[in-house]
């Protein structure tokens, strides 16, 4: 049974579904909300059923699918996963059905934005499990397309303004990209990803030239500074649902692109260049978390720490050793948990009140214990307090930048004090103190906690227990190691 | 089995309290149903707050109960229970696992008896409070992770440990969220103690790198094979296991309020007063003494560690002690005062005298739990006031805690006879750690015995003067009112309006049986650990009875055993009577004089006042520089660089090269004739000239 193909295609086909519903406005609202709503639990479900059936200790690509397209150019279609991106697959069929129940506050053009995020789906879903340039090409810069409508339909009031730069960033990378996508395609006579990674041997000179050309593009998605003031306005103006598939698995496309193509296709380059990237992660790292600091938009800072953690990710990854690797892997994984759901949580309250102001909020403990108590689950765990995920990717990371550099090290923990300075006091000015003069807030409904438990589950069972993801990601790791000649 | 019980207990039990907390209508985890701005109503129990009372403390009770007798039964033997895998990345293998040895097993004892003791007291002092349930999950939370720290095998468990507590900390201080200088005070806490967690962090990270793994026993083990090995930092070889040392020992400074990174400490008072008692004066704190105790064998490589911990130790203790001699605020002198403690214990273990340290740290947990709740006895009685100058002549109201306090106190001065070995707890860890002190000699040995002196002046002085004026001196009008005003001063953002009604002494009452219980079992504490337990942990055969778990390598009292001068025993109890005398002198005999020193050295008495202007200082330096820093990222850089030349100036540029390339776009055909004309004049005169050529 091609497992990935109907994982990836699934949302396209409820999208049909959703296209056929007619009747009064209301009930195709109501229709298109339930149809998505299974759609993607479905996809959820047939992603675990693929998480079960990949065999993590044997590592490779598993349940690999090819149909050759155009043979003679070495074009296909071809799908598969490993340890690395099969968590990423999980990860985004998690998310969106969570985003579909979060989808409350959204009154027009219900179906047209289900719709949307099933396409959304099945353009994320394809780009972590495609095994072909031009596949993935098409998948990358195709999730794009949904986002850039979501944002400019749904957003807030200055959403042309963003959706606008959203999109110049991302643009401007993917060109740089398809170019060396196209390079790499004639030079090696085929685009099968799997026989690349093994078999691409380029000279040092063209490998730089490459390399450059792919982390325009990855680094816009991550996003590195100094090419991150997209990423803030598309938060701030992105309706909730939006912000939390673009924190949680888009600022995750860079990572897995650098991880599929940067490191096994380009090894020497990747190391000529890692002292840059080191250099900008730090910055990243101290930069944004200070930025973050100053923030009056509870958005925009969970925006700006999104970039401080993404910063962990570029410095874990750069060290080449198995725990920097790992760390960087889980690190992902666990910010795409995590800042999904801080935008979640703001969005409970943004729902309500209609402001993303901290100076609006004030003593919420009072009548949102509920909400309290899961807001400081994910506080935590953005701090990257022991117990929760958060800690573990950090600490790999900073395992593995000591062993490169103290320096950087020390660049990449001071992350963890600035963290803890902008989390904290957010947390504080929002829950505690004394309540504003405004009508008290309503506590978390059911809904809202179905959304929220699986994410705090996670939260703590990949901090307690993170052999759940490390013995998946392990193997991989290794063999993107090896392939380095590390 | 019986070693991961004791650990597992409390946690059971702070789940079962978390749940009921969360549940009965969730109100309990809030304030929120209660109107009044006193969250301390002095209403019965309800059902729910007497199971919560009950899931939490009867587990600690047993869990204390199983650590005396792993305690007794242990022997020579080592537990080792690994529970299962933690984090497994390629050479790093780290397990949740419960190591008992004497060390843990005697740490074991102070957290859950001084726990249990805490427990029990919680549930006078915090009766009535609408969230009982969630201050007893705190509590119990915080003990599971205080017992994981001491029981960790790897590094990293212990962080676990390390971190958990500083989260309960954090939770607790903020326990009353609707005080603004109490969140202030618990994020200032978890913020330093972050800064000291990153030096924790980075010595784990550097250990991993130079070991190979993070396991204490390997790590401990090999420590001596890696003695040369150095490290290229910015240029400069380092010594590895020096840098490890120091790194670490940053993060015990954090944890143990050792100068530069105490500043959060005395505000943690603003926590309950049950929650100071356990946490900033018995347990937490104490886990950096911890810390370089467990790593001992490491520590014993790098004499330049160990200098650096003996004279941060040293000046921390005189430091503390000054800053408390001034102070009004009855649990922040108290609080100073366990700094100032802290420090001697981490002056025994720069001296190479972890067996002291760990004395120490056993009786002052005893003693100075007993302080803390002694004065929340005397804090309940007047209705939350903490200001010393608003007391005075209590000891006939409050005898009870008179006495707890005068014990507490004399145990903390180290009343005893030399030479008899009779005295209170804190005599004989006190004398051991001078002595020790004493005998390790050198330029370290003797500055560190001197300022160890010195602060033994200054805390028989201060543990007196706060009980003269709090019990035995009538209450100074002038002094009360100006106490009043600042208190109301500094709680008019709260709007509490919990003193009004109880300006006068009329219903001082002594405490409810819940709280004198554990007032009762900690002074036995107070009186006998340290007769009890001084042969084996600094006596003769310490070396022995440690078993391993502390280094004796470099021991100054095992050195000099026997050959002590009868000036060194005799030092440290007639500084304290130097203090007292000076006390006595200033408060009873001529109080006239106190005035008149106090406006004749006015600036320093400012400056201890200000505490040595450390947080002046940190503010003015860190805080708004950081903040200052982030506004200009943010709106230099991001805004005004980024964004100016970046996109926005890409679509300024697009635009306006629009703009200039729309004139030539007019739609008039004459215009367009025009061009082709001159185009094809500037084409055929191009190939005129070519063909020329």
């Amino acid at each position: 049974m091609p497992l990935l193909s109907l994982i990836v295609f699934l949302p396209l086909v409820g999208v049909l579904f959703l296209l056929l519903l007619r009747g009064p406005e209301e009930a195709v609202a109501r229709n298109a909300f339930w149809m998505a709503l299974w759609v993607s639990s479905v996809t959820l479900l047939l992603s675990l059923a693929a998480w079960f059936a990949y065999d993590g200790e044997r590592g490779g690509f598993q349940l690999v699918e090819e149909n050759l397209w155009i043979p003679q150019l070495g074009l296909g279609y071809r799908l598969g996963v490993d340890g690395i991106s099969l968590p990423f697959v999980v990860l985004s069929a998690l998310l969106t059905p969570l985003v579909i129940l979060a989808s409350r506050s959204i009154r027009t053009r219900v179906r047209d934005y289900m719709i949307l995020f099933l396409v959304l789906e099945t353009f994320m879903l394809g780009t972590f499990c495609a095994l072909d340039l031009l596949l993935f090409y098409v998948f990358f810069e195709g999730v794009l397309i949904p986002m850039f409508i979501i944002i400019g339909v749904w957003g807030g009031p200055r959403r042309i303004y963003s959706a606008f730069k959203f999109f110049l960033y991302t643009l401007l990378g993917s060109i740089l990209m398809l170019l060396g996508f196209l390079y790499i395609w004639s030079a090696a006579g085929t685009a099968n990803i799997m026989e690349l990674a093994e078999g691409l041997s380029l000279d040092p000179v063209t490998q730089r030239w490459l390399w450059l050309a792919l982390f325009a593009s990855f680094a816009v998605k991550m996003p590195m500074w100094p090419v991150h003031t997209w990423l803030p306005d598309a938060h701030v103006e992105a309706p909730t649902g939006g912000s939390v598939i673009l924190a949680g698995v888009l600022l995750k496309l860079g990572g897995y692109g650098l991880l599929r193509f940067s490191l096994p296709m380009l090894p020497e380059a990747s190391e000529f260049f890692a002292p840059l990237v080191f250099v900008l992660s730090a910055v990243a790292i101290s930069y944004a978390s200070l930025v973050a600091l100053v923030q009056d938009d509870m958005k925009k800072m969970v925006a700006y720490s999104s970039v401080a953690h993404m910063g962990f990710v570029t410095a874990g990854m750069f060290t080449f050793t198995r725990q920097g690797v790992e760390g960087a892997v889980f690190q992902m994984v666990s910010h795409g948990v995590l800042s999904a759901a801080l935008f979640l949580v703001v969005g409970v309250v943004y729902d309500r009140t209609h402001s993303r102001l901290i100076s609006s909020y004030g003593g919420l403990v009072r009548t949102m214990p509920r909400y309290a108590v899961l807001f400081m689950i994910f506080m935590l765990g953005s701090v990257g307090l022991p117990g929760t995920s958060g800690f573990v990717g950090e600490f790999l990371v900073i395992l593995g930048a000591f062993r490169v550099s103290g320096v950087l090290a020390f660049f990449v923990a001071l992350g963890m004090v600035l963290g803890a300075v902008y989390m904290l006091s957010l947390y504080r000015r929002v829950i505690f103190g004394v309540p504003g003069s405004g009508a008290p807030l309503s506590d978390t409904d059911w809904r809202e906690v179905v959304i929220f438990l699986p994410l705090a589950f996670l939260t703590l069972l990949l901090g307690v227990w993170p052999g759940v993801l490390l013995d998946m990601t392990g193997p991989s790791v290794d063999g993107l190691l090896s392939l380095m000649g590390r | 089995m019986l070693a991961s019980l004791i650990v597992l207990l409390p946690l059971v039990g702070s789940l079962l309290a978390g749940i009921l907390a969360t549940r009965g209508g969730i109100r309990a985890f809030t304030s929120a149903e209660h109107d009044t701005h006193n969250p301390r109503d002095t209403r019965a129990f309800r059902g729910r707050d007497i199971f919560a009372a009950a899931v939490t403390t009867v587990p600690m009770i047993l869990s204390a109960l199983l650590s005396c007798f792993l305690y007794l039964t242990l022997g020579d033997a080592v537990i080792h229970e690994t529970l299962f895998t933690w984090i497994r990345s390629g050479a790093l293998e780290v397990s949740w696992a419960v190591y008992v040895d004497r060390l843990t097993a005697v740490m074991f004892c102070v957290v859950t008896l001084v726990s249990a003791a805490v427990h029990v007291y919680s549930l006078g002092y915090m009766r009535g409070d609408r969230s009982l349930p969630r201050f007893m999950c705190y509590l119990s939370l915080f003990t599971f992770f205080m017992l994981s720290l001491v029981s960790a095998d790897n590094f990293l468990q212990m962080f676990f440990g390390w971190e958990g507590v500083g989260l309960c900390s954090y939770l607790l201080i903020g326990y009353w969220h609707e005080r603004g200088a109490a969140n202030a005070a618990a994020v200032k806490a978890f913020v330093v103690n972050r800064v000291g967690d990153v030096g924790f962090a980075l010595g784990i990270a550097g250990v991993f790198a130079l070991f190979g793994t993070i396991e204490f026993r390997a790590v401990l083990g090999e420590a001596g094979e890696h003695t040369a090995a150095t490290w290229n930092l910015l240029g400069f070889d380092v010594p590895a296991l020096t840098a490890i040392c120091l790194l670490l020992f940053v993060g015990a400074m954090g944890k143990s309020a050792q100068l530069g990174l105490h500043t959060w400490l005395p505000d943690a008072m603003e926590g309950p007063t049950p929650v100071s008692a356990l946490i900033h004066a018995a347990t937490m704190v104490t886990a950096g003494v911890f810390m370089v105790c467990r790593l001992s064998p490491m520590f014993e490589l790098s004499a330049f560690a160990l200098g650096v911990v003996a004279i941060t130790g040293a000046l921390t203790a005189i430091f503390a002690g000054t800053v408390a001699l001034v102070q009004n605020d009855i649990k922040r002198i108290i609080a100073y005062s366990t700094c100032s403690q802290l420090g001697y214990m981490f002056f025994a273990a720069g001296v190479s005298a972890y067996g002291a340290a760990i004395f120490h740290l056993t009786t002052h947990a005893f003693f100075k739990a007993l302080l803390f709740l002694g004065a929340g006895a005397v804090i309940t009685a007047l209705h939350h006031r903490q200001d010393i100058r608003a007391m005075g002549g209590l000891a006939h109201a409050l005898p009870l805690s008179c006495a707890a306090l005068w014990l507490g106190s004399l145990a903390l001065m180290g009343v005893g006879i030399p030479g008899l070995t009779l005295g209170l707890a804190g005599f004989f860890s006190k004398d051991a750690i001078l002595e020790a002190g004493w005998a390790a000699g050198g330029f370290t040995g003797w500055l560190v015995y001197v300022l160890g002196l010195a602060a033994a002046v200054l805390t028989a002085f201060y543990s007196l003067r706060l009980l003269f004026v709090v019990f035995h001196l009538p209450q100074d009008a002038a002094a009360a009112a100006s106490a009043r005003a600042e208190e109301e001063a500094a709680h008019a953002d709260t709007d509490t309006h919990e003193h009004d009604a109880h300006d006068e002494h009329d219903d001082i009452r002594e405490p409810s049986r819940w709280m004198l219980y554990p007032l009762g079992f900690l002074s036995i504490g107070a009186i006998f650990a340290g007769a009890y337990l001084h042969h084996d942990f600094v006596g003769e055969h310490a070396a022995e009875f440690w078993h391993g778990a502390l280094s004796y390598a470099h021991d100054p009292l095992a050195a000099a055993h026997g050959h002590i001068p009868f000036w060194v025993k005799l030092s440290p109890v007639a500084m304290g009577v130097v203090g007292a005398i000076a006390a006595v002198l200033l408060y009873f005999v001529m109080p006239a004089r106190r005035a008149a020193l106090t406006t004749k050295f006015a600036r320093a008495h400012r400056f201890l006042m200000h505490k040595w202007y450390f947080d002046e200082i940190y503010n003015l330096v860190f805080v708004r520089n950081t903040w200052r820093a982030g506004g200009l990222f943010f709106r230099g850089g991001d805004k005004g660089t980024i964004d100016r030349f970046g996109p926005d100036g890409a679509s300024l540029a697009a635009s306006q090269w629009g703009k200039c390339l729309r004139i030539l776009q007019s739609g008039y055909l004459y215009h367009y004739a025009l061009a082709m004309l001159a185009g094809l004049v500037l084409l055929m005169g191009w190939m005129l000239i070519q063909a020329r050529f």
